[in-house]
């Protein structure tokens, strides 16, 4: 109960920068030349200026700057994220038909690096400085240093063109119905390849942070007295190390989240998975700044509920920061 | 000078130095190797690197000479690089020390923009700044720059805090010296070290979003970047696979030898730190 308190406080001091964040945003769209009805004109390939004004007051931008903000965050807490002209559908919709592909992608993902990068940073770490952590370490610094879109594109070439294994892309096989069982295992071969490609680099991040945890714990006092009780090596590791050593990794998830959201933009894109990221750049390039607004406000909410059940976790690990307060 | 010796001593920040030194030695002999514009037409479109010894990593799918626009893209990288790291560590800095040496309230505020900052997917921030502001090279520089602070400033901050209480800084400020004087000439050069190593890792992130937002074709489709020779090598994928492969393995080999650079700099800067590994 204590820790759910806590984190719901951490939840509501994240409230005024989320208001900071739709407000910066809102600013910085005005600065973009063109508004919404000068795109739809566009489109429409013009018209005459009383219709331009009628449809500035539907879309509400008849009023000043100052008025059209809070206006629109008065709407958002109806959840009302307006109108997207270019998809002719409310942006909510939009975006919640889109956001399933990346949630499951950025799970699928996390899920990859995290367990990867605690067994391979303990592995590093029980053989420090022997050639198992020169090898893990060294994969380490390629995989940081891979671009993600590139990777993507060689595990393509490589796994869907050469070999033709997996598919190259897409959220499912669109020239057969499947349902049930089939259509999970479809989905879960489809995602594969964006797993990998969007995690490698936080399984380097994860790795390395695990590693360096693991030889700081097991330098600690109450490991020398395991060790005096005469508890085995793996008992040491898996009962009183990995509880401790695993603290900053489940920090990171946090810290990493926007990343990772980030990251699926240019991932989704190589892989043609119609997700959020997707859609933040056809917004971009189709000049939807509505919806792009949306995304940005839907982003920011996705990243502060991944920091709420990270705080929750952290106190559940972590039983001093619970009692504490 | 024992942290240049230490630098020296360490293998790993040697073979970083070597591999940024290569990329270097590519970007400012590009002009002389590569005098004629990387994105002009030079021959028969793709050709197999070696097929023509004229092109000795063959040719992209409009005709352009892929070693010349990797040379060229060395520049770039760097220069991009270079530059958003610099306007990144420098906004940093400024907000990180400001809220860090003063506290209270001015703390608070900077602190609730950086989490703004943070909270936001740096990506999608940087893609609504280019479909604000537009993408030439400037403008791309500036956004890389401008999204990539944050961490800069919680570490300058973090060094902030511990520093302005210690005694040498009590001392000055019983001299009467002014806070400039404190924040730029006593406190700055010790809260340095950490933010000059953590410098490496915000060159290595603006060198890969520069070139996923080239790849992408959002960047300056002007000037031969790696990310959009990449990005153009997709259309011919599943058989000419090289367009793409070749310019990636120039940013990997180049974010490799700024993190090993990076990590070198830590190993020396702070030798404490580097003891237990």
């Amino acid at each position: 109960m204590r820790v759910l308190r806590l984190a719901l406080r951490r939840l509501a001091a994240s409230l005024p920068t989320l208001l900071l964040i739709l407000a910066g945003m809102f600013l910085l769209l005005q600065l973009a030349p063109g508004d919404t009805v000068d795109a739809l004109m566009a489109q429409m390939g013009g018209g005459d200026p009383a219709l331009a004004e009628e449809l500035r007051r539907f879309y509400g931008l008849d009023v000043g700057i100052a008025a059209q903000l809070g206006r629109y965050i008065l709407r958002l807490l109806t959840l009302d994220l307006g109108f997207s002209a270019i998809y002719g559908k409310p942006v909510a919709t939009v975006i919640l038909e889109r956001l399933p592909p990346t949630i499951l992608l950025m799970i699928s993902a996390l899920s990859f690096a995290f367990f990867f990068g605690l067994v391979l940073g303990v592995v590093a770490a029980r053989r420090v400085n022997r050639w198992p952590d020169t090898l893990i370490s060294t994969l380490g610094l390629v995989f940081y240093a891979t671009p993600s879109f590139w990777f993507g594109l060689m595990a393509i070439v490589l796994f869907s063109v050469y070999l033709q294994w997996l598919p190259a892309g897409g959220f499912g096989d669109i020239t057969q119905s499947l349902t049930g069982i089939a259509a999970v295992l479809d989905i879960a071969k489809h995602l594969v390849l964006p797993t990998l490609t969007l995690g490698l680099i936080f399984l380097a991040i994860y790795l390395r942070i695990m590693r360096a945890s693991m030889l700081e714990v097991l330098s600690l006092d109450f490991v020398r007295t395991a060790r005096a009780k005469g508890l085995n090596e793996t008992r040491i590791v898996v009962r009183h190390v990995l509880r401790n050593a695993m603290l900053p990794m489940v920090t990171l998830i946090g810290l990493q989240a926007g990343t990772m959201l980030g990251g699926s933009v240019v991932v989704e894109s190589v892989f043609a998975l119609p997700g959020l990221g997707r859609l933040a750049y056809e917004s971009v390039v189709q000049r939807d700044l509505n919806t792009l607004l949306g995304i940005v406000f839907v982003s920011a909410l996705l990243v502060i509920s991944i920091n709420f059940v990270v705080d929750i976790l952290y106190a559940r690990l972590d039983p001093r920061i619970s009692s504490d307060t | 000078m024992r942290a240049a010796k230490a630098y020296l001593r360490s293998p790993a920040a040697l073979m970083g130095t070597a591999i940024l030194f290569a990329v270097l030695v590519m970007g400012l002999g590009a002009n002389f190797l590569y005098p004629a514009d990387p994105l002009g037409l030079a021959g028969r479109p793709l050709q197999w690197p070696g097929a023509d010894p004229r092109f000795p990593l063959g040719t992209d799918p409009s005709g352009r000479d892929i070693a010349a626009q990797l040379f060229h893209g060395a520049r770039i990288s760097l220069l991009i690089g270079v530059v958003a790291t610099s306007i990144a560590v420098v906004i940093g800095i400024a907000i990180g020390a400001l809220a860090g040496f003063y506290g209270g309230i001015v703390d608070t505020l900077l602190m609730r923009v950086t989490e703004a900052f943070q909270t936001l997917p740096n990506f999608l921030l940087l893609l609504v700044l280019v479909a604000v502001f537009g993408s030439t090279m400037e403008t791309v520089t500036v956004a890389i720059g401008l999204v990539s602070w944050p961490p800069v400033a919680r570490l300058t901050r973090a060094e902030f805090l511990t520093l302005r209480t210690r005694d040498f800084v009590q001392a000055c400020r019983v001299q009467g010296l002014g806070d400039a004087h404190l924040i730029l000439r006593e406190v700055l050069p010790n809260a340095l070290p950490p933010v000059i190593v953590y410098a490496s890792v915000v060159m290595a992130v603006a060198i890969l979003l520069e070139s996923a937002l080239a790849f992408l074709q959002l960047s300056d489709p002007n000037v031969p970047s790696w990310g959009n020779l990449i990005g153009l090598g997709r259309s011919v994928l599943r058989t000419e696979w090289y367009v793409s492969a070749i310019p990636g393995v120039a940013i990997l080999l180049t974010i490799l030898g700024v993190s090993l650079v990076g990590q070198g700099l830590n190993d020396a800067l702070n030798p404490r730190l580097a003891s237990g590994r």
